[in-house]
């Protein structure tokens, strides 16, 4: 067994040998984690045993799945980490030996997680962002400190002391000075917020998921699912019902799921939720029910906020806050989570909240400067060619394909209804220069407003279509290194463009741009 | 305001071309292995697809040459491109991270170069198409002298 030690590890190398372990409880977790895998082959094998039908895929896969719980075991033998004064490295591999090496002032975020496992034997999950443009390699992650351990990696590699950072840390591995930083709380969850869980759709998402296992179950256990009882006489009693009442019937069934679990979604994510300040300057968010999230931001990583509205959420007056952050990537699986500021909350606290982050609430409140007729009517002309483009597709269909006409009368309502959003998406457009703070808005079925700093801009790009430049609207990017890398202000009026980048970031272009 | 090399207009016209025989061959293929029935259909399709991978070449590259622009001063770099969608990018020198050169086996038919310039953001890289060979290298050295004098991190 070979150990590749790249260059920059030798030069950081026998400092210490201070290599470390992951806590030897993980032996205990990561075999039964690696059992949830293995949860559709044993119920489907059980089922099938049980039915009589053999199902050679269900062996098979608890056949790979002990492999995977041998592996799993390996894990904690094979892995190990150290800090030294520089750097952080980790260890890992059986076969193919790594070392990853991360310089620590390249360290913008530490994130610490708990699942309910890990809860149960006091463990925690560690993961470094570095922030890095490289999308392939996520960092260091450790799975399997103890509680105690992770909260004083987390502290040793911020270089600050988090109070209360994990909740069910035992007080005596808690380290002395803890109590010494002084921590204002930005935000906290109140109860009440629980009631904009049904208007996040995110119990859709449940529907999905649910579906997507019932499926996988039925197709290894070959069982025939119009046999169940329930469900055979749901589906006779649909078809026994007419359309109209079948369709409103399933409707509701979803509209109530879609509740339930959105509500039990928010309280499950958001639980305990707390939005903090170090002295330090670092911001500190807190919450989870079952798992426990604990993400930490450097303010100096911080280049701005954005505040969401979902068009259902802002139709009940609420928002959620994100920050935009260098190390933070937006939208990316697991890690999709680590930029909420505030879960969807009451406008005016958001607004509230995100004013505090950034330390100036002008930029959040400020009247935005519209983009214009020519925009608006852009804002149309979509909404109604793509309708028509549909209706003609299903016209298509049902002529050629002999579709029912009912698909064509269906597709009339999609020109109302894109005109409404068109409506609606015209209103969102706007953009305004406040005092080092650029502001833009855009979005109909999720309007947000990012609010970035001017200095945080690296670059910009104009972008004009065909039809853009016959009526004299650009589209203006500002690219950023940190949260989506690029924010737009689109279809601005050319000569506006042109000044908001003039005075966003003075000197740059007037060299290549007269007015 | 420099335009990039002459001889770009035949390296875009002869990319595009490369990109119309592989659109173009399998359908040939077709036409000929299809070989019952009436042969109208495929000869109608074929001359549409021949005169607007004509009229593509002959017209994108001239508008490109039009469009085209690129600058590079002490502060900051520049380009143009485009030509139905247009797209002008700005990076100032202080956030330039990587200065990169390539040239392809088409470019290298055109003794041409490509330089591309990438910041910190995953949004912002600035490429400048079609410079004549000795342009590129010498706009690498430059911005590598020019790049050298910042300092941070450049985010």
């Amino acid at each position: 067994m070979t150990t590749a030690v790249d260059p920059t590890e030798q030069a950081v190398a026998d400092v210490d040998d201070g290599w470390r372990r992951l806590s030897p409880r993980m032996l205990a977790v990561h075999p039964v984690m690696e059992l949830r895998r293995l949860i559709f082959p044993l119920v489907a094998v059980a089922i099938g045993l049980r039915n009589g039908t053999d199902s050679d895929g269900g062996w098979w896969a608890l056949g790979i799945g002990g492999i995977g719980i041998t592996l799993g075991f390996l894990r904690y033998f094979t892995t190990s980490y150290r800090i030294t004064a520089t750097h952080v490295q980790v260890r890992r591999g059986l076969f193919r030996r790594r070392t990853l090496t991360v310089p620590r002032d390249r360290i913008r975020t530490v994130d610490v997680t708990s699942n309910v496992l890990h809860r149960i034997f006091g463990l925690a999950r560690v993961t470094v962002g570095t922030g890095q443009t490289d999308k392939r390699n996520d960092g260091v992650k450790l799975d399997g400190l103890s509680a105690g351990h992770a909260e004083n990696l987390h502290r040793e590699l911020l270089h600050r002391p988090t109070a209360e950072a994990l909740p069910d840390v035992d007080p005596g591995v808690r380290s002395p000075h803890a109590e010494a930083s002084s921590e204002t709380v930005l935000a906290a969850l109140h109860p009440a917020w629980v009631r904009y869980g049904p208007f996040t759709l995110s119990g859709l998402i449940a529907i999905g998921v649910l579906l997507g296992i019932g499926s996988r179950l039925v197709n290894e256990s070959h069982v025939d699912l119009t046999k169940i009882r329930v469900v055979h006489d749901s589906i006779e009693y649909l078809r026994g019902s007419p359309l109209p009442v079948a369709i409103l019937l399933v409707a509701a069934a979803v509209v109530v799921f879609t509740v339930i679990a959105s509500t039990i979604g928010y309280v499950l994510t958001f639980w305990n939720f707390r939005l903090s300040r170090h002295s330090s300057g670092t911001l500190h968010v807190r919450r989870g029910l079952l798992t426990t999230r604990n993400t930490t931001i450097e303010e100096r990583r911080l280049r701005g906020v954005e505040l969401s509205e979902p068009l259902l959420l802002r139709a009940v007056r609420g928002a959620r806050v994100l920050a935009i952050a260098t190390g933070l990537r937006v939208g990316r699986g697991a890690d999709r989570g680590g930029s909420v500021l505030l879960p969807p909350a009451p406008r005016a606290v958001a607004v509230d909240v995100a004013g505090t982050v950034i330390g100036d609430a002008d930029p959040l409140t400020a009247a935005l400067i519209r983009h214009g007729p020519r925009a608006s009517v852009r804002r149309f002309t979509r909404a109604v060619t793509l309708s028509v483009i549909v209706i003609l597709i299903v016209l298509a269909f049902v002529l050629l394909a002999g579709a029912p006409w009912w698909a064509f009368w269906t597709a009339l309502v999609l020109p109302p209804l894109g005109a409404l959003l068109a409506v609606d998406r015209a209103a969102s457009l706007g953009h305004v220069l406040t005092d080092g703070w650029l502001v833009t808005r855009h979005g109909s079925l999720v309007r947000r407003r990012y609010v970035l700093r001017t200095d945080a801009v690296i670059g910009w790009n104009m972008t004009t279509s065909l039809f853009q430049r016959r009526v004299g609207l650009t589209t203006l990017v500002a690219t950023t290194a940190g949260g989506q890398q690029h924010y737009a202000v689109p279809d601005v009026p050319d000569a506006e463009g042109i000044r908001v980048a003039r005075a966003a970031v003075p000197g740059l272009l007037e060299q290549f741009l007269a007015d | 305001m420099h335009r990039v090399s002459p001889r770009a207009l035949w390296y875009w016209a002869v990319k595009a071309a490369v990109l119309w025989i592989v659109l173009l061959v399998p359908q040939a293929i077709w036409w000929v292995a299809d070989g019952d029935g009436t042969r109208l259909p495929h000869v109608i399709v074929g001359v549409a697809w021949l005169v607007l991978a004509a009229v593509h070449l002959v017209v994108m590259p001239q508008w490109r040459y039009r469009v085209h622009r690129w600058e590079a001063t002490d502060t900051a770099v520049y380009t143009q491109t485009g030509w139905l969608s247009q797209e002008r990018r700005i990076a100032p020198i202080s956030r330039v991270q990587t200065v990169d050169s390539e040239r392809g086996p088409i470019e290298q038919l055109f003794k041409l170069a490509n330089v591309t310039v990438t910041t910190a953001s995953a949004a912002g890289p600035i490429k400048i198409d079609g410079l004549a060979a000795q342009d590129a290298d010498q706009l690498v050295a430059d911005l590598t002298v020019r790049v050298g004098h910042t300092t941070g991190d450049a985010t």
